[in-house]
């Protein structure tokens, strides 16, 4: 029997709606058929706090008087794109500043959130509309008008684990990787993360509410290389990174609970993000969707050390989550690069939002692309 | 019983055969876990001693008069836990079992007796929460 959003919200504001973490309903599922889960549960919460490089803010930091159209930037002595009108900015999460490569534009965005005071320089030419032609002085969440999270490609439905095949130690996104395969690290939540519980984008669209960073937020679009030609389990999750979500929201609503910038060893700088989006258990397939559990959930390895990252095994987060894994009939140890005891604070906190009245389900305005792949770049002889 | 310290000791000392005289004088075993004479030819060294209670105490004696620094590798190592996110990145470097993480909280759990001073998790951590004194 399929339930409506509307129905799933009536219960959910009459305190009849039963909410339950992607893990809880995945350890029901031993027990329970799709059509029972389908029956007894109505929203699954799912969430992620990971490493997304691919996030920013927009800033609109005000005009001071006489006014001045901002052309080059910098937070912290951290650049700022200032290429959009006068006062907008955007400041990427990867950012680095010339004078430290571990300070960046994450620690920028954690410091503005934390309500910190950030010196603001910016030069212009000086034109009639805008005769000023440079400013220094100190900014906050509290002084500027808008600080909105735009962030091009968060929330990967599955990432690869990563390995090194070489003599020598890699620093790479996926952390340290010792030489000859001395290691595995693996990101994503697993069970709990968010586009694995619905693997063909049913509830997941332009419009979704999502939980960013502590701040209600929403799918604004697709998230770059977006790809849905990856291969499937017969379950259907992609064997490897597909679908991505860009994701916006107001920075001035979040919390460094669920935000941290990182620097990763001689990569540079990225940022820690929690991301959560409650899945409505509209009928028995999305029932079957939520209930997948970490050994069904298909893992490639791949090999850092060799061009092009080839995937040299197979394995699942049941596995993964063991502590080993085997890599030609070694045993090796694994770690994970993804906070799963803070995916699972926001699960249970979503839970509670849901439950509130204040986290609404709607259905998606517009369905993510059903058909999609990722271009590489091709190099056309000399550009210059 | 077993201890395990870092032992710093000045230019001066190079030439002062340490190891020889814990283990002839004091009879106490020691296990070179680590060892780094750094440019200005001061040294670090990372050992497990292990012997009574007694000779333990006489072996540092010794030490402390030589102005050997002896710093328990539990002070060596600082961890900021407060600040951790819990992600697990610095458990995939760490071979001697100090950092750990697993089922069921995922929680980091930190056992400083088994650190061997390796320094690889202060790279490995993404949020620079970790320091190790060892040489410089």
């Amino acid at each position: 029997m399929a339930k409506s959003y509307e129905e799933i919200n009536a219960k959910i504001k009459a305190g009849k709606a039963v909410i339950l973490t992607a893990e809880e309903v995945s350890r029901m599922a031993e027990e329970a058929s799709p059509a029972e889960i389908a029956k007894k549960v109505d929203v699954v919460t799912t969430a992620t706090f990971g490493a997304m490089c691919s996030s920013g803010c927009f800033i609109n930091f005000g005009h001071p008087s006489p006014p001045i159209r901002m052309e080059s930037i910098s937070l912290n002595g951290v650049s700022v794109f200032g290429g959009v009108a006068a006062v907008d900015g955007y400041i990427g999460a990867t950012e680095v500043s010339p004078e430290d490569p571990k300070y960046g534009g994450a620690h920028v965005i954690e410091a503005l959130i934390r309500g910190e005071e950030l010196l603001l320089k910016a030069y212009g030419k000086g034109t009639d509309c805008y005769p000023r032609r440079e400013v220094a002085t100190w900014v906050s969440k509290a002084t500027v008008n808008e600080i909105t999270m735009v962030n091009p490609r968060n929330a990967y439905q599955n990432y690869p684990a990563a390995t090194n095949s070489t003599e020598r130690q890699l620093h790479t996104y996926m952390g340290s990787l010792l030489p000859r395969r001395g290691n595995v690290n693996y990101s994503t939540s697993g069970e709990l993360s968010p586009l694995i519980n619905d693997p063909y984008l049913r509830t997941v669209g332009l419009g979704t509410r999502v939980f960013l960073a502590g701040a209600q937020g929403f799918v604004s679009w697709r998230g770059t290389q977006f790809n849905t030609t990856k291969p499937r389990a017969p379950n259907g999750v992609p064997e490897g990174n597909a679908a991505t979500l860009m994701l916006t929201g107001d920075l001035k609503e979040m919390s460094a609970d669920f935000l941290r910038a990182a620097y990763f060893e001689r990569y540079g700088v990225s940022l820690y993000l929690g991301i959560g989006i409650p899945i409505p258990v509209l009928d028995e397939d999305m029932a079957r969707c939520v209930s997948i559990r970490n050994r069904d959930i298909p893992v490639l390895v791949c090999d850092y050390g060799a061009e092009g990252h080839p995937a040299i095994a197979r394995t699942n987060y049941e596995e993964l989550r063991s502590g080993r894994v085997e890599l030609d009939g070694r045993s090796v140890r694994t770690a994970p690069l993804s906070s799963l005891s803070k995916a699972r604070e926001i699960a249970s906190l979503l839970k509670a939002q849901v439950a509130s009245g204040a986290f609404p389900l709607g259905p998606p305005a517009q369905a993510l692309p059903a058909d999609s792949t990722v271009r590489g770049l091709e190099i056309k002889g000399r550009a210059r | 019983m077993k201890e395990k310290y870092v032992l710093e000791y000045s230019s001066a000392m190079v030439d002062e055969p340490v190891i020889y005289t814990l283990v002839k004088r004091f009879d106490i075993k020691v296990n070179i876990l680590r060892a780094e004479i750094s440019s200005g030819q001061e040294g670090s060294m990372l050992v497990e001693l292990e012997g009574d209670r007694a000779k333990l105490d006489e072996g540092r004696g010794y030490l402390a008069s030589l102005s050997v620094t002896l710093l328990p590798i539990s002070n060596s190592l600082r961890v900021r836990e407060d600040a951790c996110i819990h992600c697990g990145s610095c458990t995939g470097v760490c071979f001697s079992g100090c950092l750990t993480m697993g089922a069921p909280d995922w929680l980091l759990a930190v056992d400083r007796d088994k650190c061997i001073a390796c320094g690889l998790c202060v790279k490995a951590c993404p949020l620079g929460l970790i320091g190790l004194k060892f040489g410089e």
